[in-house]
């Protein structure tokens, strides 16, 4: 197996809880609660889960936009967790985001050309460089030249969003993480937009991380899947395996719960019962038993491992009793 | 019921030509919103109106405004068109001339508090943390004193004159922006595009400056017209109580001054001044409210 | 029997920039008891059409006078608004996509859904209070007894849909819209929302506008279905032959443009170039000529009308130039 280009080893993050009149931290709201993976180099991961199950954080934590509050993170051997000031500027360049909202993610007050060209002056290059590199970027991403000198406000989303792909591409990084990057956008742009991202891909041997909660978009671009609950990874597979045989009840219930566009086909549909709990007080041992089907004593007693699921190959690992 | 506006927005964001093609710019809407601003308009006709008057004085009146007449507190008159004074000197001239130092207090003084508060909080909203706490405290006990007060000790201590009274009230007026820029600034700063700078690995200098600072620009603006009319206000009640500019230059506040002890038989002399620092407080006023709905995106 | 007829219904929007014909002649049919699903993309009009048919049109909107909205006998869009006041709630109730921004905060759910109830029925408060209990439990509300004296603030997004779906039901009628009513919510939380519309559909034999841009959500819910386009409807007809057999390009671009589970990035989506256009300056054409691969010259020219295609309605002249029962033969069935 090849050396994983990211590895992240119980990786944490506890957002206080402040209250009262003084501000006190009264509890942590355990948005990552010890989370381990290996990205390999190449590949797309799909990060999937429902809104509060921590895809977003443990996406920014990866890329460095947020540090953990404890655990481990290197990047090709080297840690990276701990790094700050300009050395930690400097990683950047290895490590992009692409952001969900092609509105809020673009400084409205900047032209195009600038926001597209602003890493690589913040990683020093001279201003014709910077010229060249945008331009062939705007084509990469299907952009005409004389964009760069527009402001975001008059392009179209679906024209932002590939400047956000184009900002965070134009420094040449390795590892890619984007965080639903075409949940904000229209349908008929959204095909363009993933269509451009598996392209790109290919083009410039990236590796991604895919965080949506939208399951038929993240198994369309992912060799593998990761499904979140609560801060937790339940089930860490390849597509085709999750696809075909999903062990995890919640994963189970993720699937049958998406509509498919395909009239008639009245989905087995295990509807969920409830709400998932709240992060600041999860239930004890497993943290999906308030809602799952097949809870049992041992599940409130023991809280299960991400392991692998015996007597099956290693890549399929899975958090429950009774999978 | 739903906000017919957001429902238009959608509609207006849906269409702005064929991709890739970039279409062209519509700055059309904006400067229809600029054109149909009475307010605004109004406003930025008076502080115009003023300044000229404040650059024209000489020009413009027929008298010197320390130039002593034979006739003390005559009424207005085709000769002395607002009357004069105690000592018998040209009241619209010196109203003329008091504009200068009235709009060159207020406009200076607004500036520097401008430049201050919006340093201070700009470091301290992206800085946060210790370093926001300290700033923001002694804000506070900058604020804790009545402002007046503080404005008449300040001058006081300093001496009354032109730079000092810039000064003081440049002081005085900082936290007013550094609140503003503060509040701004937080919620800039979690802007997803200030984020993703930070992922470029751009520096938190050139994030400040180029990231937070034109966007917070619009409130500040806004403050700065009507902290102008503040300082207006104050610097007339600085020169009433005979802290302002010292004689024998003329003030509005200093004119009013003087005109209490003969109210009652040359009324011109408190009316006509009064009238002049409402004129250019509605201007400034007027200019605030008017960038406020013309700023506002949503209108 | 139709409940509902929409005819030629025209909303646009004075701006300053020109006026927006957000609704462009759009004409709808919803039998008794069925479920019309209007698809869209944003800008499509989909939830101005909604809003029109509730008279919901505030300034600067207008609903041009030669539409109609026909429902049980009454055309809401030329009665008084004293009457169209008796309908709404009433008659016809409406549910909205933000749960939060529906709700008053500073009222309790029960307070509200009492409102809602003694704004059309003469009965005492207690009443009200028992049938709110009622209708909490009837959507599934864990302990209404409790529930009813909550805040809104204190409930998740799903109840708060739920406690929207309620008040919409609190006095029986007979046409429910839904715009977007799961689009803020998560999967799961969607699928017991579709399963509780679904159910309430069945037991109380209401129709129900359900509008959405997600088209499984249509396939799931919707007996017929209307896909809509840069402010008209562009083609409406039975849900199954809409999916099997789209009419319309753009329905059938749509359709092969979303990924389906078990698609891979091996086979790539359709593309649909270019964007909607705007709705100051629609095409003098067909709206969708921009963007279709096959359009004829004649595309260009003329606008097509929404005429019998398939088992349905289409405006496209593409198939206008199909004779009957030639080579499509299969959709006439």
């Amino acid at each position: 197996m090849n050396e994983p280009l990211l590895r992240a080893r119980d990786v944490r993050k506890y957002f206080p809880v402040r209250s009262g009149f003084l501000q006190r931290t009264v509890a942590h709201a355990r948005a990552v609660d010890g989370i381990d993976l290996d990205i390999r180099p190449g590949e797309t991961l799909g990060l999937v889960g429902e809104s509060g199950s921590g895809k977003s954080t443990l996406g920014r934590i990866l890329v460095g936009l947020m540090t953990p509050s404890a655990g481990e993170l290197s990047f090709e051997g080297r840690e990276i967790a701990g790094l700050g000031g300009s050395d930690l500027r400097r990683s950047r360049r290895q490590l992009q985001f692409i952001f969900q909202d092609p509105n809020g993610s673009l400084d409205p007050r900047m032209r195009v050309g600038e926001i597209i060209g602003e890493g690589l002056h913040a990683q020093g290059a001279e201003r014709d460089v910077r010229n060249k590199l945008v331009n062939e970027m705007l084509d990469k991403v299907g952009l005409r030249r004389e964009a760069a000198q527009r402001y975001p406000h008059e392009l179209s989303g679906g024209q932002r969003q590939r400047i956000g792909i184009a900002r965070a591409l134009v420094l040449q990084p390795k590892l890619v993480v984007a965080d639903e990057p075409v949940s904000a956008l229209d349908v008929s742009i959204q095909s363009q937009v993933l269509n451009l991202l598996v392209e790109l891909k290919r083009e410039l041997n990236l590796t991604y991380v895919f965080v949506s909660h939208n399951l038929a978009a993240v198994n369309y671009v992912s060799d593998r899947i990761a499904v979140m609950y609560l801060g937790k990874f339940v089930e860490l597979a390849s597509t085709e395996q999750l696809r075909r045989a999903p062990l995890h009840p919640y994963t189970r219930a993720l699937f049958s719960a998406v509509p498919e566009p395909i009239p008639g086909r009245r989905r087995q549909s295990v509807v969920l019962k409830g709400e998932p709990p709240n992060p600041i007080d999860p239930p004890s041992g497993c943290r999906f038993r308030t809602r799952c089907p097949l809870a049992r004593d041992v599940c409130a007693e023991r809280e299960p491992g991400l392991t692998p699921r015996p007597g099956d190959a290693n890549d399929h690992l899975v958090a429950c009793h009774f999978a | 019921m739903a906000d017919p506006s957001t429902v238009m927005e959608g509609l207006a964001t849906a269409g702005l030509g064929t991709e890739p093609a970039v279409p062209l710019p519509n700055t059309d809407a904006a400067r229809s919103r600029l054109r149909w601003n009475v307010p605004l308009v109004v406003g930025l006709a008076i502080v115009i109106l003023s300044t000229f008057l404040a650059f024209a004085a000489p020009w413009l009146s027929a008298h010197d405004p320390l130039e002593i007449a034979d006739a003390s507190l005559s009424a207005p008159s085709s000769l002395y068109l607002l009357g004069t004074d105690q000592l018998g000197r040209d009241v619209l001239a010196r109203i003329l001339y008091a504009t200068r130092t009235s709009l060159s207090v207020a406009c200076l003084s607004a500036a520097l508090a401008f430049v201050s508060g919006t340093l201070i909080g700009l470091v301290a909203g992206y800085a946060s943390g210790l370093v926001d706490a300290f700033m923001m405290r002694l804000l506070d006990i900058l604020q804790a004193f009545p402002a007046l007060l503080l404005a008449i000790a300040l001058v006081a201590a300093l001496g009354p004159n032109l730079p000092n009274l810039v000064l003081t009230m440049g002081v005085l007026f900082t936290p007013r922006f550094a609140r503003v820029a503060r509040a701004s600034t937080l919620s800039v700063r979690e802007r997803d595009y200030v984020v993703a700078a930070i992922g470029l690995g751009v520096s938190p200098i050139r994030i400040m400056f180029r990231h937070v600072l034109p966007n917070i620009a619009a409130p500040l603006i806004i403050e700065a017209s009507l902290t102008a009319t503040l300082a207006i206000l104050t610097e007339a009640s600085l020169s009433f109580l005979g802290l302002g500019v010292q004689p024998p230059e003329p003030t509005w506040g200093g004119m009013i001054a003087q005109s209490t002890a003969v109210m009652s038989i040359a009324p011109w002399l408190a009316i006509s001044p009064g009238l002049a620092v409402v004129f250019v407080v509605v201007g400034f006023n007027l200019v605030g409210d008017g960038l406020r709905d013309a700023m506002d995106p949503r209108s | 029997m139709s409940l509902l007829r929409v005819e030629n219904l025209r909303t646009y929007f004075d701006t300053r920039a020109g006026v927006m014909k957000a609704v462009d002649g759009v004409d709808l049919e919803v039998r008794e008891g069925r479920t019309l699903g209007i698809v869209g993309e944003s800008g499509s009009g989909k939830s101005v059409t909604a809003l029109s048919i509730m008279r919901l049109i505030e300034k600067p909107g207008r609903i041009l006078p030669d539409s109609h909205i026909f429902f049980e006998g009454n055309d809401l869009a030329a009665i008084p608004e004293r009457e169209l006041e008796s309908l709404r709630g009433n008659r016809i109730s409406m549910v909205f996509q933000e749960p939060m921004t529906s709700l008053n905060p500073v009222y309790t759910v029960g307070d509200q859904i009492i409102e809602a109830i003694r704004l059309h029925r003469r009965v005492s408060v207690q009443q009200a209070r028992d049938r709110a209990v009622e209708l909490l439990r009837l959507v599934g509300i864990p302990s209404p007894e409790r529930r009813v004296d909550a805040f809104p603030h204190q409930m998740s997004g799903g109840m708060r849909q739920r406690v929207m779906i309620a008040m919409a039901l609190a006095c029986e009628p007979k046409l429910l819209i839904a715009d977007e009513p799961t689009t803020a919510l998560d999967v799961t939380i969607q699928a017991q929302i579709l399963e509780l519309l679904r159910q309430l559909r069945d037991e109380l034999s209401m129709a129900v506008v359900l509008i959405t841009h997600d088209l499984g959500v249509v396939a799931e819910m919707c007996d017929d279905v209307a896909v809509m386009y840069a402010g008209q409807v562009v083609e409406r007809g039975p849900v199954e032959s809409i999916f099997s057999d789209p009419q319309h390009p753009y329905t059938e671009a749509l359709l092969r443009s979303i990924p389906l589970l078990g698609m891979t990035k091996a086979e790539p989506l359709t593309v649909i170039p270019g964007m909607v256009p705007s709705a100051l300056h629609w095409p003098t054409g067909c709206r969708f000529v921009a963007r279709c691969k096959n359009a004829l010259d004649r595309c260009h020219r003329e606008p097509p009308p929404l005429a019998r295609s398939g088992s349905g309605y289409a405006a496209c002249w593409l198939r206008e130039s199909i004779p009957e029962g030639s080579q499509h033969g299969a959709a006439h069935r």
